[in-house]
């Protein structure tokens, strides 16, 4: 049962992303990355982490995505465009990917992985625990994270800026 | 249906996360390459940082460590604002270039 529920949300995640990559329309990209997002959300679950999983569906179904979808139909971009392109360079990036994971695939083989003989701890998920950590020993990137935040704004609102004729 | 969570996170061993994530991370570094639409190689970007997301989580769990779940909120505070600036930057590009193809920015290639 488990593991039905782990191959299916795992080939769910592939076949989107690739669907995503081999989209015309970036509309459905963006849709497709969606799908590929809920189901890593419930690979968050099955991994016992929920409190995770339900920020994750927050900030990027609810946040990220509709970021994307607003500027693409605000600049009304999902009409065909067209984009220069080459089969050489097509090539090349599936090579390189290739060799990327070939590589990676080598170092996962030869890397024997440890696991805690007891692994799951119900709690490690929970609210109460991830709160305890994240403001006893992660306090300070925490803060900083929000200074983070407040630059990134006040960049986002000078980048848009109309720029004012110098004179 | 007595199984116990422990026993569930039994049946599937760690290493099929990892590869998971090593699988959709390679799927995000082929995007970023052979696109050349600049809104696919955010979202392949996006994609990336949700592999290396699943990946902490993983083993923070099967670790017994909350540090990596933790981790991994850093890392979508990161995402979000990178989604922010990025796309603020993609409205400027459209706005000078009319277009949204990446090599219509080639100015600083050699």
């Amino acid at each position: 049962m488990t593991q039905v529920f782990f191959y299916g949300l795992s080939a769910l995640a592939i076949a989107s992303s690739l669907m995503m990559l081999f989209q015309r329309n970036p509309m459905y990209s963006v849709l497709y990355l969606l799908v590929c997002f809920f189901s890593v959300a419930g690979l968050y679950i099955m991994l016992n982490a929920q409190f995770l999983a339900v920020v994750h569906i927050i900030v990027y179904a609810g946040a990220i995505m509709v970021l994307f979808l607003y500027v693409l139909m605000f600049l009304n971009l999902n009409v065909q465009q067209h984009f220069s392109k080459s089969n050489m360079l097509r090539l090349a990036a599936m090579l390189t990917g290739g060799g990327l994971f070939l590589l990676l695939f080598s170092a996962f083989y030869q890397t024997e992985l440890v696991v805690m003989p007891d692994p799951m701890n119900e709690n490690v998920g929970s609210v109460q625990t991830l709160g305890k950590v994240l403001f006893n020993d992660y306090l300070i990137p925490f803060e900083l994270t929000s200074i983070l935040f407040l630059s990134a704004m006040v960049g986002v609102v000078i980048i848009n800026k109309k720029e004012q004729t110098n004179g | 249906m007595d199984n116990t969570l422990s026993q569930q996170l039994q049946v599937i061993p760690l290493e099929n996360y990892v590869m998971l994530s090593i699988i959709l991370f390679c799927i995000g570094v082929i995007g970023i390459l052979m696109r050349r639409n600049l809104i696919v190689v955010f979202l392949s970007i996006e994609l990336m940082l949700n592999a290396i997301n699943l990946m902490a989580a993983s083993f923070s769990a099967y670790h017994n460590d909350p540090a990596g779940q933790a981790f991994v909120f850093f890392i979508m505070v990161v995402a979000a604002a990178e989604v922010a600036v990025g796309l603020a930057m993609l409205v400027m590009i459209y706005r000078n270039t009319k277009s949204i193809d990446i090599n219509a920015l080639n100015r600083l290639k050699w």
